[in-house]
């Protein structure tokens, strides 16, 4: 349904795209996944005709982005992190008028719009101005906003970003609805938890071409599973810290010496926490906390690339902006 | 993209703005309040040390021959505005949806002149009013004022072509008003506005005299007042279609250029 292949785009000197292909198939869920900077924003202003690539190709529901704008902007549906609602207008007049736009008949807007509202727990909100909105109820009429033309593909350019972890959540359950229903869903986020949890395959994204890509449980066994976390007490120990988790974990050791805080990838569970903590406390280590968790996207960074995901040179952030 | 639509998606976008318009009333001041300022202290200011003669109609009074160029100075600069408008709804989130909408996309424009035009309607009839309070005296016949107002509108509508095509240009909306009072003020004050041409230095009659500005005015003052002085009907409709057949597709082509790079 969301087909892009060697996707390249310069603003100026900065390459925000270097040669990304993207594929989305029917009915599921794609996470573009990457810091900022990575070329997120930009594929996805693309992919929706808001932009020219300088080179390569994409088409949406079969129809050429380029060489069809028009049609393609009939068949999708974009929400992002930047809410595109009319501040001074309401809630209902926002949907009513981006339906009238997607060229739907009068009643169907209505209907829709009300659909909407109260699937989206706004109806109490519908007369309200949407600059009295809270963030989260902005995005979630942008989200209705995208959806009123029942389009079959979906873009979300970081649906949760600035989200508080309730808001998070509600978006989540309501973008997971989405691909139950049948809708292909193009989702950006930074989040690993988030693409983990809905995306059904992930592109792992940097300095605008994919570094690694694949279904969920392929990328995790790329990046090994779950991590062993260790916060230490004293910083001094740090390289005795250092040298357990190594000799325990598989892969790179994810530091953060500031907060005395250390992660390693581990293939199982089995007396692992136990071995850790024996060998941490004869090599004199004192653990403040310790546990298993999943890895952020820093660590996933660091073992695809490296290095880790803060590094990216500060001008792919700027060519992100400008693509806005 | 069928005319239909086109239509349909201007009317839309009509209907954006004047809504709102109706939730931030200050949008109107400078089409309400300025214009009654500018006939108020013009009139009273300058009436009395102003000799007109027989520009100002048969009573050769300031008021008469101030009211053309208030007009067309309100129209003109409501025109221009339009920039200002389009600026800030260019730096907010919206145009980008608009966008990735299957719309007419030049009817974001076209709602946008339509809004001014219709801004500028309202702007004419308070200082019609206003005017005649004040001793305006419109002599020139329902059919001779009307066409006064169309030639007007004409030019305000051309003008706020000119305003999309430097709205598309601008970073923001506030460059723009700098620019404007940079480029409109002299161009409404070296013209036939507010005073007789005749006393100007030579060199600068020659541009006020002939600027589009002069000649607007000068064709609704001799419309509304039934004089036939100046002659400059048909120049001044010429000015303002030539300056809507440039800006017209120049505007189109800038808006589309800022918003897809």
């Amino acid at each position: 349904m969301i087909e892009a292949v060697g996707l390249h785009k310069s603003f100026g000197e900065t390459h925000a795209l270097a040669g990304l292909d993207l594929d989305a198939k029917e009915g599921t869920i794609l996470g573009v996944l990457g810091p900022n900077g990575a070329g997120k924003t930009t594929a996805v202003r693309i992919l929706t005709t808001l932009t020219h690539p300088n080179q390569g190709t994409a088409a949406v529901a079969g129809i050429d982005v380029l060489r069809h704008p028009h049609k393609v902007r009939a068949k999708i549906g974009v929400a992002g992190q930047y809410a595109a609602l009319d501040e001074l207008l309401t809630g209902s007049e926002n949907l009513g008028m981006i339906g009238r736009l997607y060229r739907l008949d009068p009643a169907t807007v209505r209907r829709r719009t009300e659909a909407l509202l109260q699937h989206f727990e706004l109806t109490d909100a519908a007369g309200r101005t949407v600059k009295t909105y809270s963030g989260g109820m902005r995005r979630r009429l942008d989200l209705a906003a995208a959806l009123i033309s029942e389009p079959p593909v979906v873009f979300l350019d970081e649906p949760t970003t600035g989200l508080d972890p309730k808001g998070r959540l509600e978006m989540w359950d309501l973008i997971a609805g989405l691909a139950r229903g049948g809708t292909t869903v193009l989702m950006t986020t930074q989040y690993l938890e988030e693409a983990d949890r809905l995306a059904d395959d992930i592109v792992v994204i940097d300095h605008g071409r994919a570094i690694a890509r694949g279904s969920v449980d392929q990328l995790k066994r790329q990046i090994g599973g779950e991590r062993l976390e260790v916060k230490i007490s004293d910083a001094p120990h740090l390289p005795d810290a250092r040298r357990v988790l190594e000799a325990l974990g598989e892969g790179p050791l994810f530091v953060d010496e500031e907060d005395r805080r250390l992660s390693v990838a581990v293939t199982s569970h089995d007396g692992v926490l136990t071995r850790a903590i024996r060998e941490l406390d004869t090599a004199g280590v004192h653990v403040d906390d310790i546990g298993f968790r999943r890895p952020t996207l820093d660590e996933v960074f660091l073992a695809l690339t490296g290095s880790p995901a803060e590094d990216r040179p500060p001008e792919d952030a700027v060519g992100e902006e400008a693509g806005r | 993209m069928s005319f239909g639509w086109w239509v349909r998606d201007s009317l839309e976008m009509v209907r954006r703005n004047l809504i709102h318009i109706k939730r931030t009333p200050e949008l109107l001041l400078d089409v309400t309040i300025s214009p009654i300022m500018f006939v108020l202290l013009f009139s009273f200011v300058f009436g009395g040390a102003i000799d007109v003669g027989r520009e100002g109609g048969e009573d050769a009074s300031y008021i008469n021959f101030l009211m053309a160029g208030i007009f067309v100075q309100t129209v003109a600069f409501a025109g221009i505005y339009t920039g200002v408008l389009l600026a800030n709804d260019l730096q907010k989130g919206m145009i980008d949806r608009f966008r990735s909408l299957p719309m007419a996309q030049s009817s974001v424009l076209t709602g946008r002149t339509l809004t001014d035009l219709m801004r500028a309607t309202l702007a004419i009839a308070i200082m019609w009013v206003v005017g005649m309070l004040v001793g305006f005296r419109p002599e020139g016949g329902i059919f001779g004022n009307l066409v006064a107002i169309g030639i007007m509108l004409l030019f305000g509508f051309a003008l706020s072509w000119v305003g999309v095509a430097t709205g598309a240009l601008v970073r923001t909306p506030e460059a723009l008003q700098g620019i404007i009072f940079a480029a409109v003020f002299p161009l409404t004050f070296v013209s036939s506005a507010f005073v007789p041409t005749a006393t100007m230095p030579q060199w600068m009659r020659v541009f006020a005299e002939n600027q589009p500005m002069t000649m607007v005015v000068n064709a609704v003052r001799d419309l509304t007042l039934g004089t036939n002085l100046y002659t400059a009907e048909l120049p001044s409709v010429l000015w303002s279609v030539g300056i809507l057949l440039v800006a017209f597709p120049l505007g189109v082509w800038l808006y589309n250029r800022r918003t897809t790079q």
